[in-house]
């Protein structure tokens, strides 16, 4: 299924995905990436700076959109450039479905070097959580 | 009170080098629900080129934020951590990061600017080997609402 970047054309578009994000995917988050705010595990702390419940770490939920882009380039090692806004928050309820993040992304641009540009799309309940979301990635 | 704008332009280095392992890429990867074997099979990863397993983009981001973090604790910039969010994140990588780098993050504060009560701060960090090679340069905002 490799893609190639004589394939790709602006305007190419990736077909969308969900990535389910659970409180336990949160606690593991925290302990990988060493950020243990505890807005993002605890509810009472989450609650006591009006936050509605827990939320997702920003980097976790750009993280889903950078494992979005790695899938469909087939390598980890493909994106030279990654920027993304947090626009909104992603609050992550105490139950076995947390939430869930929708991705798309669509081919705007062929660069140089094999590179072609994208734009991101994501959503969690419907409302965007990432605006200005592009990513370079580098084809075969 | 507003951030110390005479921090614009000063450079933050910590004096530790990081070492990138493979354990902690594959936690990474796990905790992102990352499977690509490129992140966890040294062999695989050597095949597609590399020398050894690569971390995923975002990785970065836990050596940066350990930089930024030295411009947060300033006690002089007068952030109140508290109220922070983050605002927008990049990166642009040089090549992918792989296990068995050494690298060292040097942290610049770009810009401080403020809206009202909310005040932002703009930090860039270059993440390089200790032998030079430019690897990554991390770009961060941060939002710090007063009430």
């Amino acid at each position: 299924m490799a893609l190639s970047y004589a394939d790709i054309e602006p305007g190419t578009e990736i077909p969308p995905k969900s990535y389910r994000v659970t409180r336990l995917d949160l606690v593991k988050y925290a302990g990988a990436s060493g950020d243990f705010n505890a807005i993002h595990w605890n509810e009472r702390m989450a609650r006591s700076v009006g936050l509605p419940t827990v939320i997702a770490h920003g980097m976790y939920t750009m993280a889903q959109a950078g494992r979005y882009v790695c899938e469909w380039a087939g390598d980890p090692g493909a994106v030279t450039e990654f920027g993304v806004r947090f626009s909104a928050m992603v609050p992550v309820p105490d139950d076995d479905r947390g939430a869930t993040i929708e991705i798309s992304g669509r081919v705007t641009n062929k660069l140089a070097d094999n590179k072609v540009a994208i734009d991101l799309t994501a959503r969690a309940d419907g409302t965007k959580v990432l605006t200005r979301a592009r990513a370079v990635v580098r084809l075969p | 009170m507003a951030l110390n704008q005479e921090f614009v332009g000063r450079v933050f280095r910590s004096d530790e080098p990081y070492e990138v392992s493979r354990v902690k890429i594959v936690d990474f990867a796990d905790a992102i629900g990352e499977r690509s074997e490129l992140c966890r099979d040294r062999e695989a990863a050597q095949q597609a080129g590399y020398p050894d397993v690569i971390a995923p983009p975002t990785f970065a981001f836990v050596i940066s934020w350990r930089s930024d973090e030295l411009v947060h604790a300033d006690p002089d910039l007068g952030l109140d951590f508290s109220m922070v969010v983050h605002g927008d994140q990049s990166f642009s990588y040089s090549r992918p990061l792989h296990a068995g780098d050494v690298v060292v993050a040097t942290t610049t504060v770009e810009s401080i600017k403020a809206l009202g009560a909310t005040s932002m701060l703009f930090t860039a960090t270059d993440i390089s080997t200790v032998d030079g090679e430019h690897v990554c340069t991390t770009r961060s905002s941060i939002v710090e609402r007063r009430q």
